[in-house]
């Protein structure tokens, strides 16, 4: 295969499958079956044919059409996008699984709109991952915005449809009205919108100009979550649990980081920003964001909402690498979106096996519930774990790179005690959930036992009862602490990026 | 057969045109029968489009067309010009009004009872007779005589709105469209006073010698109010939303589509090409007015949008708006600027015209078009919302729509000549955009139907109409190119300014 037939096919895959799915609305079964294997088909794609060949230090590109003249559809994949690429079409596949499981144990309705609408954003991110320019990468980006929107509305009553306009009315605001400035910008100033090694915008451009046309990409791209501009993320979990997880690991938040990194490494370029200081105002905003949004989440008593301030603050982060612009930041980043993303997934993946086998929400309700589901709470445990960043698991890697990249920027002892905070935080939001899981002896236990007719301790009977529902869990739990071991995958790849 | 033939028919085709339309509007009243008169329009409409066709390839070739009338030379004679601006714009009114015309049997006999069917057809030739002939007209004098052509049968067509209220309105925009020819009467009567001609291309030499600029300023101005009133540039274009609602569907669709970017089209005339750039922008300053106006219509037109709850009147409202960003294009005079502005002329016609036919299916089905009316019909009538959704986005300007093509160009031209500010205000005005379509999505997919209301999906005679419409949306989105490269060509020539070099026929 061609790269570039397999950018073609990786990309057009997940649209392949929405319209499979769509045929095959009647029959249940080989719907699932056809997600499945098309996702199962894209991740071979891009983990086997792509990954080998940028590994080598190639860089595959295929160009669509002109749109304009000097605005061309065109995709070509280079590290941070194979990053993104994997963790996306890798996801697909687990969360497909987690779905089967969660839409017919809860009997959901219109699942057949749920897993078109579920395809199409992962084209989205596929597009976004292969984008070769600003404009592809902003097409996809809105695709998943608008793609994304039926499966926040999913159930179609009032609160959703109130949380689906401050979804797209933030999602799509922030895109029309600063990234596609920045956009029209940036093709402006440079003649082109080309991701280049380096930066196009260099002599391009005063400080003034630069700062501000960062801060259009920044808050443009919403997705990121970057306070004031994170609303629709809590507002957002009032659809279907496997849709949090789409949105908090697979497509969404990560597409939005994705952006800024991208920016910053191939329009800006590191030295640019460097010699300018153009982007040290945006530490300081992802510093307050990631703070603040901790800050936020140890008060929720929802788990989602927790989890979704959770992934609010650690989003910031990877904005925070962005904002550092040294080489190991940028590493640091890039690895934080798989991480992160490895580790939010399981702990939604949690919530919605909780939600779906006990019937539980807040989190204060959920104590003793470890031993009802063990396998549910272990999982829950390392996914924990990862995201606050304790080694050797998964997130312990890319924090210490991003403290690597605070380091080289400078001595900052402001910013190095930010994070000691915010992982003290972290650990004050997610551990709580699993003690209480675990050691927490409560009324509860005996209404459990009204409701579910059935010994609590049967620890088998988690997994054995709900495949589905326990098993991706389990399965993205283990991939947290092999991540942890593939680190050196990570720095292999992203070697480019240094001197 | 000699190529000096097909020459000769070619020099021809800018009189045939004109005159092909205005011949069979009276034989139309005469047929009397409804689907007779439709047939005989549908080809002269199609007819139309083929010359339209034949004169644009001409005009990208060879260069300018020129047909003298009874063969008298310019300035004295009447002159019909071609060139690539107004070659685009007839196209455009030709293709638009062949796809809405072919719409008519399906959606005329809800609103207009059959006897008056033939009516319609000969005022919409009419119309089109006045809209072309404004396009082609060669001298100032017969712009007027045109536009007064087309505003007279734009009354009639408005009037023949299915509620009593359509005579209000077309009264409205009667009183209104009059004083807006008087205006535009005046400042031609001016520009004559001033050089002694009539004639386009020799005004545009000889105005620039003109001394004083307080005359030329006042006739500047009752030129610019007169197009505008047609044009429908806020806050001299409130006949509109009136004209717009109460109108049978298929007018509007067709006005939508036409008549404002007619007058467009004569708006952009007389600035580049009679009192040019350096005259009317760099002299008189004329872009320190023109673009708050633009700037207020884009947004006065989007938020009062937001608020209305009949679909007509809200797709009518968001015509204010676009009317905006066309002027904008004008007001930036430069070449992203301008091409942004006449590409969005046909992208526009595109998306409205769609849009309308779609509120005719609406109508057709429903007999209404307000907000609650609509509630659940996206499982009812899958197809036809489908395509307000696709329109809807390219009135937003979502990438891959033709909407965002001219939105690109528009936000490059702001930057180009230094208004930031401008552009974001631009790209802020589509966020309202977002907010009055979503309100009809909403209601369409997220609300159910009232009970026991069971309809079926548009017939196909309108289905088809809808579709090349919106589709081409969608097509000249993804091949954006095509449209802009023309639009470009256009925009160079505007910016090339009025003739230089001696005047025709002699000093005055």
């Amino acid at each position: 295969m061609t790269p570039g037939m397999a950018i073609l096919w990786a990309v057009l895959g997940p649209l392949g499958a929405a319209v499979l799915v769509r045929l095959l609305d009647r029959w249940p079964n080989l719907r699932e079956a056809a997600s499945l294997l098309v996702g199962g088909g894209v991740f071979a794609v891009v983990a086997g044919v792509l990954t080998p060949r940028v590994m080598a230090g190639e860089r595959p590109r295929l160009e669509i059409l002109d749109i304009l003249p000097g605005v061309t559809l065109a995709f070509e994949v280079e590290p941070l996008g194979m990053i993104f690429g994997l963790v996306a079409s890798g996801l697909w596949v687990v969360t497909t699984l987690f779905a089967i499981g969660y839409m017919r144990g809860h009997n959901e309705i219109h699942q057949t709109r749920f897993y078109v609408c579920f395809a199409l954003a992962i084209f989205g991110a596929l597009g976004v991952a292969f984008a070769a320019n600003v404009f592809t990468l902003f097409v996809f980006y809105e695709l998943i915005t608008l793609s994304t929107y039926p499966l926040v509305t999913h159930h179609g009553t009032a609160k959703a449809k109130a949380a689906g306009r401050t979804y797209l009315g933030v999602l799509m605001g922030t895109s029309i009205a600063f990234l596609l400035l920045a956009l029209v910008w940036t093709h402006q100033l440079a003649g082109g919108t080309d991701f280049v090694i380096g930066g196009i915008l260099t002599g391009k451009a005063s400080d003034d100009m630069l700062m501000l046309l960062l801060a259009l990409y920044a808050f443009g791209t919403a997705k990121a979550a970057l306070m004031p501009f994170h609303r629709w993320l809590p507002a957002a979990m009032v659809a279907p649990t496997p849709v949090s997880a789409l949105l908090h690991a697979v497509a969404v938040v990560k597409a939005g980081v994705f952006t800024i990194l991208k920016v910053v490494v191939y329009i800006f370029g590191l030295d640019l920003l460097q010699e300018t200081g153009a982007s040290q105002w945006l530490t300081w905003v992802a510093a307050t964001t990631l703070l603040l949004a901790s800050v936020v989440a140890i008060q929720q008593d929802n788990l989602k909402r927790r989890l979704a301030y959770s992934t609010i603050s650690q989003l910031a982060y990877i904005v925070l690498c962005a904002a550092l612009a040294t080489p190991y930041a940028i590493v640091g980043g890039a690895s934080h979106i798989a991480m992160h993303a490895m580790g939010k997934i399981t702990l939604f993946f949690c919530a919605g096996a909780i939600f779906v086998e006990a019937h539980k929400t807040e989190i204060s309700n959920m104590r003793g519930l470890g031993r009802r589901m063990p396998f549910t709470m272990m999982a829950f445990l390392v996914g924990s774990a990862s995201v606050i960043g304790i080694p050797p698991f998964g997130g312990g890697v890319s924090k210490v790179m991003l403290m690597m990249g605070t380091a080289e920027a400078g001595p900052n002892y402001v910013m190095l005690g930010v994070y000691a905070l915010s992982s003290l935080l972290a650990i004050g939001y997610l551990m709580p959930v699993v003690f209480n899981g675990f050691y927490g002896i409560t009324v509860v236990e005996e209404e459990n036992r009204v409701e579910k007719n059935q010994p609590l301790r049967d620890v088998v009977n988690d997994l054995r009862r709900a495949p589905f529902l326990v098993g991706p869990p389990v399965l993205t739990a283990l991939g947290c602490i092999a991540l942890a071991v593939g680190q050196l995958f990570f720095f292999d790849l992203l070697s480019v990026f240094f001197p | 057969m000699s190529a000096s033939w097909v020459a000769h028919l070619e020099s021809q085709l800018p009189a045939i045109q004109v005159v092909a339309p205005m011949l069979t509007a009276p034989v139309c009243v005469l047929l009397r029968r409804s689907r007779a008169a439709w047939m005989l329009a549908m080809t002269v409409t199609l007819g139309s489009l083929l010359t339209s066709l034949l004169m644009l390839r001409h005009v990208l070739l060879h260069g300018a067309l020129s047909y003298q009338m009874g063969g008298w030379a310019p300035p004295w004679g009447i002159e019909l010009r071609i060139e690539v601006l107004n070659a685009f714009v007839l196209v455009i009114v030709s293709g638009i009004s062949s796809v809405v015309l072919s719409a008519a049997p399906g959606s005329l006999p809800k609103e207009v009872p059959e006897e008056r069917h033939y009516l319609f057809y000969a005022a919409f030739l009419l119309c089109m007779t006045g809209l072309l002939g404004m396009t082609s007209a060669g001298d100032v004098f017969n712009v007027f005589v045109f536009l007064e052509i087309s505003s007279l049968s734009s009354y009639t067509l408005v009037a023949l709105g299915p509620s009593r209220r359509a005579l209000v309105a077309a009264f409205r925009y009667l009183i209104v469209g009059t004083m807006g020819g008087t205006f535009l009467l005046l400042g031609i009567g001016m520009l004559y006073m001033m050089t002694g001609t009539l004639n386009i291309v020799d005004l545009g030499i000889r105005l620039v010698e003109v001394q004083g600029d307080r005359t030329l300023l006042v006739a500047l101005a009752c030129v610019v109010v007169g197009t505008s009133i047609k044009l429908a540039l806020f806050p001299l274009g409130l006949w509109l939303p009136n004209a717009y609602t109460f109108a049978p569907a298929e007018v509007s669709a067709f006005l939508a589509a036409t008549a404002t970017k007619v007058s467009y089209y004569v708006l952009a005339r007389f600035l580049f090409l009679i009192f040019g750039v350096s005259l009317a922008f760099d002299r008189l300053h004329f872009d320190h007015v023109l673009l708050p106006m633009a700037l207020v219509a884009m947004f006065v037109g989007s938020l009062v949008a937001i608020f209305q709850t009949d679909l007509k009147r809200l797709l009518a409202y968001s015509s204010l708006a676009q009317v905006g960003y066309m002027v904008l294009g004008l007001a930036l005079a430069n070449r992203s600027g301008l091409t942004g502005g006449i590409v969005h002329l046909f992208n526009h016609a595109l998306m409205k015209s769609g849009l309308f036919l779609v509120l005719a299916a609406v109508v057709l089905r429903l007999g209404a078009t307000r907000l609650q009316d609509v509630r659940g019909l996206g499982r009812q009538m899958p197809w036809t919302m489908a395509a307000f959704v696709v329109g809807g986005l390219s009135l937003i300007g979502v990438p891959l729509t033709a909407g965002f093509v001219s939105k690109w160009y528009l936000v490059q031209g702001a930057l180009e000549s230094g208004r930031p500010l401008v552009a974001a205000l631009i790209l802020g005005s589509s966020l309202l955009a977002v907010v009055y379509v979503w309100r009809v999505v909403e209601e369409i997919y997220f609300q159910p139907a009232p009970e026991g209301r069971q309809v079926a999906e548009a017939p196909l005679g309108l289905l088809v109409p809808i579709w090349l419409l919106i589709g081409g949306t969608v097509v000249f989105g993804i091949f954006g190119s095509a449209t802009a490269d023309v639009a470009r060509q256009a925009a160079d020539l505007l910016l090339q300014g009025p003739p230089v070099g001696p005047a025709l026929g002699g000093s005055p």
